[in-house]
């Protein structure tokens, strides 16, 4: 017991300069979610309009490598309607008997249309920054979703005697502060067919809870059965603890 | 191995059991080694550490081949190779993070049941030969974990393994053409890929046998005990079946919770969000850190101004270990009855962890002079204190046996 004391200690000390440590960049708010906790699920209505949002604002510039038409399932679209959303757009298959590639409507197999040829196309219209990817935006930055919304919403004046260079914006939680995307939702840059006021916190909470389950699409699938998981275990680890505890009793 | 007065199991004169017996003595291994086995009757919960270590292999080894038939080691492939593991095989995400934060979890059990031999003084006569196989063990864990990072060639493996393997050109003269040499070209990059992916399917095979020899090395003796003397007849042991077999199975559960926890409610918790952005080697992360359990030896490396002295501390930080034995000069194996050297275990046990620490941080300021300061710690702690506590320290007397304590309580 005295040992646990000591590893308690030490591990406390640890974590406290840890986040002593972690405090330093500017302080990512962490938003609620309907998809944190143990049970956590995806809010398919904000899935559905995070879905518009980057259909309508970010895919002119942000590919999304790892999704493919089938996945809008996740967000609650049924068959005919992924079908009916992929044909709004084209993919590019061959090539075909003639030796040509061509044109056509996009299958739910197919992936995301991608924005831009190359990352060099892409550089090329955004002043020399490249878009990231955004499949996995909610896993690789510190702060995940929230981070997401922060950026988006974080777009300020720069304060007294900064100057933002040519083609940068000021952001209040960009690395930097200096980010070469132009606030990219302004109030009512969408108009959201569930009747939703599209102010601008509201699409950057929406296209996050899309990238967090864009990222993540297996999160409701690992809660279940985490939860399962979980309880197995606590019975097996109570049913053990009797058998030892009845095993060892005979003992002295 | 031990000696023992050995009455075999009813199973033993099952005529199936006796015809294979007579020709592999397989069942009898079995009996005497684990089901009869004799083990001190006073081992306390740090004692599973062991036997967790063994199964989160199995479970390491058997998560990485499901793995490894969907995963490709090319450049151009790992990274999508792996989201499809994520995305498109089913109960990929399941295996995935098994294998990612098994890892993690394995290096707490291990790291735990190396503090614990240090506490206990496990590594004393007639233990030494086994301490050395835990260490090799250790080293291979190190060796496979650090490869296994590489492979989903995200932007931390990719740095992390350039970073590490850039530490061998610090050798003399032939720097330079190890390096080159481990690449298998002049950066790292496709063939380097190639052969982690092969070393860190074999590594693995490699622990499972050198597991063998330290068990082997184990049953000769026998476990050491919390109070650290030897047993003196067949009172001080019982046989480990079924008492460590039902308390090494309760130890299990409780420690499968814990793991469950982080695979199924946090599994990005304890990894670096840069390695979810694919390799790009011409972007360097800004804080290229190695994942947690290499931290107080990336902190030891750090800490020296000039990369070859840093290499040689790192690599002595655990080359030390093994000339522990006799550095530590005491002839009273458990710290229970050394009050001297419980003040310097947990020094060095705060030493290690704040170690662990600085090596999460960049390289300037505080955090290196207390990395610094920690590293001269660790070195002073086997090189000048434990040498002297042996001499200096008066230990408080021994119990003549393990069973007298036990019993003693017990009657009250
Ligand atoms: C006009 C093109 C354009 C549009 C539209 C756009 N972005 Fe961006 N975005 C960029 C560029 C360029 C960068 C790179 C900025 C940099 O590195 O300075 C970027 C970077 C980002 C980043 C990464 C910031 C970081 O930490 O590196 C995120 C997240 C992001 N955008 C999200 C969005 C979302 C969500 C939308 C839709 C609401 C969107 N973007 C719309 C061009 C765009
Ligand atoms: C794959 C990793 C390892 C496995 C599977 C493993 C397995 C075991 C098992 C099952 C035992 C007996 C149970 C126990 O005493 O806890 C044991 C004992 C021991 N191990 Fe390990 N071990 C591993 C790594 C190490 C390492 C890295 C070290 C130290 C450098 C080490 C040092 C020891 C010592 C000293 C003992 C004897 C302890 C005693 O009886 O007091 N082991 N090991």
């Amino acid at each position: 017991m005295r040992s646990f004391r000591f590893l308690l200690a030490g591990v406390g000390l640890a974590l406290s300069l840890g986040t002593a440590a972690a405090s330093e960049g500017p302080e990512i708010p962490h938003q609620h979610w309907s998809h944190d906790g143990f049970f956590g699920t995806f809010d398919r209505a904000a899935l559905q309009r995070g879905y518009q949002v980057y259909k309508e604002v970010c895919s002119a510039c942000h590919s999304m490598k790892q999704m493919r038409f089938r996945n809008l399932e996740g967000i609650g679209l049924d068959e005919a309607q992924i079908k009916a959303v992929a044909a709004e757009f084209e993919t590019t298959d061959g090539p075909n008997d003639d030796g040509e590639m061509f044109q056509r409507p996009s299958r739910p197999s197919d992936r995301f249309r991608m924005p831009f040829a190359n990352d060099n196309a892409a550089r090329a219209v955004n002043g020399g920054a490249l878009p990231p990817d955004l499949s996995l935006i909610a896993k690789n930055r510190k702060g995940g979703e929230n981070y997401v919304v922060a950026l988006l919403t974080g777009y300020a004046d720069p304060p007294e005697g900064v100057t933002v260079p040519e083609g940068m914006h000021y952001n209040k939680v960009f690395p930097g502060h200096m980010i070469a995307m132009n606030q990219p939702i302004q109030d009512d840059a969408v108009t959201y067919a569930d009747g939703t006021k599209a102010t601008v916190d509201q699409m950057a909470h929406d296209v996050a809870t899309f990238l967090a389950y864009a990222a993540s699409p297996h999160l409701e699938a690992r809660n279940a059965l985490g939860v399962k998981v979980m309880l197995f275990l606590f019975v097996l680890a109570g049913l053990l603890y009797a058998a030892k505890r009845k095993i060892w009793k005979g003992l002295h | 191995m031990a000696k023992y007065d050995y009455v075999p199991s009813p199973f033993m004169s099952n005529p199936i059991v006796k015809w294979v017996d007579h020709r592999l003595p397989i069942f009898e291994m079995v009996d005497q080694q684990l089901i009869k086995y004799p083990a001190p009757r006073n081992l306390n919960y740090w004692w599973n550490f062991g036997s967790l270590a063994g199964v989160m292999l199995v479970v390491m080894i058997l998560s990485g081949i499901f793995l490894a038939m969907n995963y490709q080691p090319s450049t151009v492939a790992a990274f999508d190779s792996v989201e499809r593991i994520m995305r498109d095989v089913n109960y990929g995400w399941l295996l995935r993070y098994m294998h990612m934060n098994g890892a993690s979890m394995f290096f707490v059990v291990v790291y735990i049941h190396i503090a614990r031999g240090l506490y206990y003084g496990s590594y004393k006569a007639p233990r030494e030969i086994l301490w050395w196989l835990g260490l090799l063990i250790f080293l291979a864990m190190m060796a496979t974990a650090f490869m296994g990072y590489v492979l989903p060639w995200g932007q931390m493996s990719f740095w992390g393994a350039t970073v590490i393997t850039n530490l061998f050109s610090a050798i003399p003269l032939v720097g330079k053409s190890i390096v080159t040499w481990l690449w298998g070209g002049f950066s790292v990059d496709n063939p380097t890929l190639n052969r982690f992916f092969a070393l860190h399917y074999l590594l693995p095979f490699v622990i499972a046998g050198l597991v063998l020899l330290h068990l082997w090395a184990l049953h000769v003796h026998g476990s050491n005990n919390p109070l650290g003397i030897d047993a003196k007849g067949p009172q001080d042991k019982i046989p480990f079946h079924p008492y460590y077999t039902v308390k090494d199975a309760f130890g299990l559960s409780v420690f499968l919770i814990i793991y469950a926890y982080f695979v199924f409610f946090n599994p990005y918790m304890l990894g670096d969000p840069d390695n979810w952005i694919p390799a790009n080697p011409l972007v360097t992360p800004p804080h290229i850190v190695p994942e947690w359990y290499f931290l107080p030896f990336y902190a030891i490396l750090r800490s020296v101004p000039d990369k070859l002295g840093g290499v040689t501390l790192m690599f002595g930080a655990i080359a030390i270990l093994f000339v522990l034995p006799w550095l530590d000069t005491s002839r009273v194996r458990s710290g229970r009855f050394r009050p001297a050297f419980r003040v310097f275990f947990w020094l060095f046990m705060v030493v290690t962890v704040t170690l662990g620490w600085c090596g999460s941080q960049p390289p300037e300021g505080m955090a290196l002079t207390i990395g610094q300061i920690c590293t001269v710690l660790y070195f002073l702690h086997f090189l000048v204190f434990l040498p002297l506590l042996g001499w200096f320290e008066r230990p408080l007397p021994l119990p003549a046996s393990i069973a007298e304590p036990v019993l003693k309580s017990a009657a009250k």
